[in-house]
């Protein structure tokens, strides 16, 4: 008889040996952009996505508390003001893996869109958008955290 | 399989503005565990919505996307009646698709 603990164990494992061995669940998933993810700060980010890298642009805002009490759930919006924005990025800048979401609206989506987010510690967010014409524009807001969310 | 999303879509004028609030652990892969081993990633990398059977929205997300994601948006050219789908994927292969009615 297996109990919970030895469950527990066995499954994240498993599940380190998958993420470990064959990224399995990834090489299913082509269109999630690994190498983005994965980046440590804008430059890198901007060689992951291949684009050039992004102007300060007032076409692009981002909505979030001036101070976020718990960094786990940090309420944060993206929106756009141009036509054909084919991507908008919300980045943490000081969390540990920069990139936290990519939306890919479709023509009769409108580029504004709300989610939440995790933060380690107080930070820069951006917006970034990425248009049909391949201009990378972004906005900024400096959200403080009182306490972090990506815990250690 | 995960528990239901709950999504509610709502018609104002021409606009449909769609909530979503999934359930979902979206474990970082930062943080470790009592023993001091680090507890692997498990969030939901992508999410579609569709409308009335066609996709009009797709999201990737990465691990720092808050537990129990919330996701807030508008469709353009809906009215009451039409159907609202969302479908995520995880990075353990796991899914979830639910429906809502426009009200």
């Amino acid at each position: 008889m297996q109990n919970r603990r030895q469950m527990l164990q066995r499954s994240a494992a498993l599940a380190g040996a998958l993420a470990g061995l064959g990224l399995l669940p990834r090489a299913a998933q082509a269109a999630w952009n690994s190498a983005a993810f994965e980046a440590k700060n804008m430059s890198d980010l901007v060689k992951a996505l291949g684009v050039s890298a992004p102007t300060a642009s007032k076409d692009v805002s981002i909505t979030g508390p001036d101070i976020a009490e718990n960094g786990a759930v940090v309420p944060v919006g993206c929106a756009s003001s141009l036509a054909g924005v084919k991507q908008l990025l919300i980045l943490v800048e000081k969390n540990p893996n920069m990139l936290a979401a990519v939306f890919e609206p479709g023509d009769s989506v409108e580029p504004s869109f709300n989610t939440r987010v995790k933060m380690g510690q107080s930070s820069n967010v951006f917006a970034v958008a990425i248009t049909a014409d391949n201009k990378v524009l972004f906005a900024q807001k400096e959200i403080k955290v009182t306490l972090g969310g990506c815990g250690g | 399989m995960a528990d239901p999303m709950r999504i509610r879509a709502q018609a104002a004028g021409d606009k449909v503005t769609v909530r979503v609030l999934m359930s979902h652990e979206m474990e970082t892969g930062q943080r470790k565990d009592s023993s001091g081993k680090v507890i692997p990633a498990w969030f939901i990398q992508e999410v579609t919505a569709a409308h009335n059977g066609k996709t009009v929205m797709t999201a990737h997300w990465g691990p720092s996307v808050a537990k129990n994601p919330f996701l807030q948006f508008v469709v353009k050219g809906g009215k009451a009646g039409d159907k609202i789908t969302i479908n995520w994927v995880d990075n353990r292969g796991d899914k979830r698709t639910d429906e809502a009615t426009v009200s």
